[in-house]
């Protein structure tokens, strides 16, 4: 399989699950819908680029640290959007993005076939 | 009476140099003596290298065509054949520089290197059986290891040879499946028993007693080395479930840590937030 297909189905489920823990807090529970779309969205992003790194570089580490890098950004890109409704989460929304970027990060470059060198 | 003794022992020792008069190598020195005929360190006037000659006691028969239809990096590629003027036969190959490998085995290497010999060894095998050459006598002093790290197999399928005991299959007629059985005990020979259970496991099937419980092939041997070196299940070995959970946990060490610390950070962040 490509490995820009398993970053995106990895990202798009991780993010997914990632989204569901909302389900454990009171006060994020009834916009749960809108948080899975959003996180899942963030994912399949995170998936979509480290997928494509895989392709070029294939390095277990690097890997890890750009899957990393991209869901932080991604994670902080979110969190300011929910800043500016006047809901501080920076925390929350970016420590479990940089982790889960890592994950997709490390299964991209595991899995997946890589790029054809061009003749 | 000592002294006609040392000049009587000079002799003989003089007299059973072979002859290399009217070729076109000169003699250095003896550097391996074996079952079927002596080996030698000599000088290939003509081309100004140095060689290995190896000189047999019983004649010619097959060995150095045998040899010369081996054309394999760990196979020790042979030069020239014939006869010496004093009627014995004789074989010119590469001289190989390096360590033999029962030296070798007593040295702190990794266990991934001593399973890189092994798998070198192996390899050199399976190339031979595609070619219907079996080695008959595959043992530590029938290995050497180069300077570069090169691994070569030498000494190959003289049929008078009848192996050697410790890495000699049982069976009274050698085969494949007796090579099978050296690489086997070379494995046991060069890997400790305690190093893991997988590989005593695989050591132990090759060299079963009974040759149709051993590997097929020597292919299928490396197969069973490739997948305990990527961290796989042996195909001779049904591990209990604890060894296999601890493989499965060192396989995808990297994983379960990321995922640990997902679970840690959302457990850490649940309990501290605000209420």
């Amino acid at each position: 399989m490509n490995k820009i297909v398993v970053g995106l189905i990895f990202g798009i489920v991780l993010g997914a699950v990632d989204g569901a823990t909302a389900l454990f807090y009171p006060e994020t529970r009834p916009l749960i819908a809108g948080i899975m779309v959003g996180s899942s969205f963030k994912g399949m992003l995170v998936g979509l680029l480290s997928g494509w790194f895989a392709r070029k570089v294939q390095s277990t580490g690097w890997g890890i640290v750009v899957g990393s890098v991209l869901g932080l950004l991604f994670a902080f890109i979110v969190a300011v959007m929910d800043a500016s409704q006047g809901k501080q989460h920076y925390l929350e929304i970016m420590l479990p993005g940089f982790i889960v970027g890592a994950i997709v990060g490390f299964l991209t470059q595991k899995m997946g076939t890589p790029a054809m060198a061009k003749s | 009476m000592e002294v006609s003794d040392s000049i009587v022992d000079h002799l003989r020792q003089v007299a059973s140099l072979p002859d290399l008069s009217g070729t076109r190598y000169e003699l250095e020195a003896e550097i391996g003596r074996g079952g079927m005929g002596i080996v030698y360190a000599s000088r290939d006037r003509e081309l100004d290298r140095r060689v290995a000659l190896k000189v047999l006691d019983v004649p010619l028969i097959g060995e150095p065509q045998l040899i010369a239809r081996l054309e394999h990096p760990a196979i020790v590629p042979i030069y020239e054949a014939g006869v010496l003027p004093d009627g014995r036969a004789f074989y010119a190959m590469k001289l190989v520089g390096g360590t033999r490998l029962d030296d070798y085995a007593k040295g702190e290497y990794s266990l991934a290197e001593r399973l890189r010999v092994i798998r070198r060894v192996g390899e050199a095998l399976a190339f031979a059986h595609s070619r219907d050459v079996i080695h008959r006598d595959l043992k530590p002093q029938n290995v050497m290891i180069g300077e570069f790290g090169e691994v070569y197999v030498m000494d190959w399928g003289v049929e008078a040879v009848a192996g050697t005991a410790g890495f000699r299959a049982p069976e009274a007629t050698l085969g494949k499946l007796s090579d099978v059985y050296s690489l086997g005990a070379l494995l046991k020979y060069l890997v400790p028993e305690s190093s893991s259970p997988a590989l005593s496991a695989i050591a132990r099937k090759a060299t079963n007693a009974d040759g149709a419980d051993r590997y097929s092939s020597v292919t299928t041997f490396l197969a069973d080395i490739d997948r305990f070196e990527q961290g796989l299940a042996v195909e001779a070995w049904s591990e209990p479930i604890w060894h296999r959970l601890q493989r499965f946990a060192s396989r995808n060490a990297i994983l379960l840590w990321l995922l640990a610390a997902y679970t840690g950070v959302k457990f850490l962040l649940f309990f501290l937030r605000k209420p």
